[in-house]
């Protein structure tokens, strides 16, 4: 019995390598430098036959080409801007996560700063609310000595 | 007022289902923009499928309109597709060029014998080099040019009778291409 439980866990050990690396390419650098950012690069990248994966993350053929591009473009020197620039301009914006801000893009780029002002608006409107009903029911006096208490707090 | 405030949350739930209906209805994949709308046909070097000798390059496509379709014989829809290229290659003048995208060669070459031939010319792309120049992300893939090599057209996806009436038919009769009577359909 315990046996076969070794086994099942080496074997899925096996499989578990084998799948983990069903993503690898064997390639060479010629540096150390080249290689973190071949890796920062396709991991930058969404495969454009994948709805949300990056060029790293998947197994589709597209991928494997695209990483083989951008491999090439690493080892030919180019910068990280110019691969982008490559890619972009062969598979559009949806191959950039971090799509640029255009007006096509302005939307998605300014919605968390809409967010951002609603909920500071909320929150300042909720305060000031708070406030209010708190001094209703102190006298002038009360208010006074609490205003003291809570600049001596400081 | 503070009978209003309570239906801000479903206001606010309503409008979500509906930015969420719209986003969700919307065939993504298929609606791509292609990069090359409206630029060059990239510039290539590559070897003719039926006869290997033969080297080709970007200006074989130029002088005349040109449908270039992406397929290969792993590609199911690409056969789906194929009777409807038959008709094209036959019922039109326009030139139409293959892309062997990622395939065996002599498959390829079987395939055309058995099923028919409607290309005037098939580009070699065993490695997919062409096809990551063409934005290509899922076989088949159809880009129509003008004269000058200029992509007007790009459609993901078969070719078939609809897309034929809605979107090529149109294009190509503004390119001048000439279109048999049998082919004409109205909308």
């Amino acid at each position: 019995m315990i046996k076969y439980i070794t086994m099942l866990i080496v074997l899925s050990g096996i499989l578990g390598l084998a799948h983990g690396a069903s993503t690898v390419d064997v390639l060479t650098f010629d540096s150390e430098q080249q290689q973190r950012r071949y890796k920062a690069l396709i991991d930058e990248f969404r495969c454009p036959k994948c709805l949300n994966t990056n060029l790293s993350g998947s197994d589709a053929p597209i991928a494997l080409d695209l990483r083989r591009s951008v491999y090439r473009l690493v080892r030919n020197g180019e910068s990280d801007q110019e691969i982008r620039d490559f890619l972009q301009q062969r598979y559009g914006d949806f191959v950039l996560y971090k799509p640029p801000f255009a007006g096509r893009t302005a939307f998605i780029w300014l919605i968390p700063i809409g967010l951002l002002l609603l909920g500071v608006a909320v929150l300042v409107a909720l305060q000031g609310r708070g406030r209010r009903q708190q001094a209703a029911g102190l006298s002038a006096a009360e208010v006074q000595r609490l205003d003291e208490i809570l600049a001596n707090d400081d | 007022m503070n009978k209003v405030r309570l239906f801000v949350p479903l206001i606010l739930f309503l409008s979500i289902c509906g930015v969420g209906y719209v986003g969700f209805s919307l065939d993504d994949r298929h609606q791509l923009p292609s990069a090359l709308l409206g630029k060059p046909f990239p510039e290539f070097h590559a070897v003719a499928l039926l006869d290997t000798q033969r080297r080709i390059s970007k200006d074989d496509l130029l002088g005349r309109p040109t449908l270039v379709n992406v397929w290969a014989t792993w590609c199911p829809t690409c056969k789906s597709e194929h009777n409807e290229l038959l008709r094209i290659a036959g019922g039109t003048d326009v030139r139409l060029v293959g892309v062997n995208y990622k395939d065996d060669s002599q498959q390829a070459r079987n395939w055309l014998a058995q099923f028919g031939n409607p290309y005037e010319l098939v580009i070699v792309d065993e490695d997919g080099a062409l096809g990551v120049e063409l934005g290509v992300y899922g076989a088949p893939e159809t880009f129509l040019l003008d004269q000058s090599g200029r992509v007007v057209y790009k459609r993901v996806g078969d070719v078939n009778p609809r897309i034929w009436r809605d979107e090529l038919q149109p294009r190509l009769a503004e390119l001048g291409v000439q279109i048999d009577a049998g082919m004409m359909s109205s909308r």
